[in-house]
């Protein structure tokens, strides 16, 4: 784990906004030399604090008008090897994050579908179809926010 | 209108978001003035809304992350309005979404370990207004978290 100084952390917000700027650009912005900035997003990639980049698209402009929180208790724990479950969840492509939670349910999935009756479908066809599903709850996503985080 | 091109140039897009434009319009099969010219017009109509730099909050030490289901009391009017309000103002507080379902918003903190997350959750989450009930989900591990759409 590494300490961010405020110059770190500034690099980080504005890279976390738009990360096709270069060390240049950051570092006009942040009133330091081409070679300053370069080596400190360097460093931020070395550390493992950037580990990659993420496209951000608008699920609704491309046609994808709902958005749904599966939550996916197994039926038969211990019977149905994780592995499996996740290997086949993951496989589908209306389902865009699977994360393994503790809690009320042991799944937590986002699927993205056109409307509600192809929601259906995916539900019907591809996850209710999953080795070892059992109870499975619904919430429909009405709207979203990510927040930058503590970078400060 | 999306059309063939749009989308093969979006899947490449997606697939590797760090690409360099002349490497991203061989793999998407264009011309490097006519994916520049996409990638324009996709930006124009904001279906690209951006290509943001993923942090990851474990190499900076925050090691828990709990997903908070919180159903508020609808008696109140503003009570939506003034809870958002005020979970906008935790640092900590990585995501807010509100649902139509058996919750209606669910918060994603991180915190550095669990004596820091009680902190936040005693200091900060149980302090928010409008509050009915409120659940938490400890996160053990992302299996799938690309995000992708499958367009």
């Amino acid at each position: 784990m590494i300490d961010l100084d405020t110059t770190d952390r500034l690099i980080l917000r504005l890279l976390s906004e738009d990360a096709t700027q270069s060390a240049s650009a950051i570092g006009r912005r942040l009133g330091l030399s081409q070679p300053a900035a370069w080596r400190r997003i360097r460093k931020l990639h070395d550390a493992g604090v950037i580990k990659g980049q993420r496209l951000d698209l608008d699920p609704e402009k491309l046609g994808f008008g709902v958005t749904v929180f599966l939550g996916v208790k197994l039926a038969t724990k211990g019977r149905v090897s994780l592995e499996d479950f996740e290997r086949a969840v993951s496989a589908i492509p209306e389902v865009q994050t699977v994360e393994h939670i503790l809690g009320l349910y042991d799944y937590r999935l986002r699927v993205v579908a056109r409307d509600i009756p192809d929601f259906e479908r995916v539900l019907r066809r591809r996850i209710m179809t999953l080795p070892g599903v059992g109870d499975v709850e619904a919430n429909v996503l009405l709207s979203e926010e990510r927040r930058p985080g503590p970078i400060g | 209108m999306l059309d063939d091109s749009d989308r093969r140039l979006l899947r490449q897009y997606q697939h590797s978001p760090d690409l360099g434009p002349a490497e991203l319009a061989e793999r998407a099969g264009l011309a490097p003035a006519t994916c520049a010219r996409r990638l324009e017009r996709l930006r124009a109509a904001g279906i690209i809304r951006g290509n943001r730099a993923v942090i990851d909050w474990r190499a900076l030490g925050y090691e828990v992350e709990v997903s908070l289901r919180i159903t508020l009391d609808k008696t109140q009017a503003r009570a939506f309005d003034e809870f958002l309000g005020c979970a906008r103002e935790i640092p900590e507080v990585m995501e807010i979404q509100t649902f139509l379902g058996r919750v209606d918003l669910r918060l994603s903190v991180i915190a550095r370990d669990m004596a820091h997350y009680q902190q936040i959750y005693r200091s900060a989450i149980l302090t928010l207004p409008h509050i009915a009930d409120i659940e938490a989900l400890m996160h053990v591990a992302r299996i799938k978290s690309d995000q992708g759409l499958p367009v």
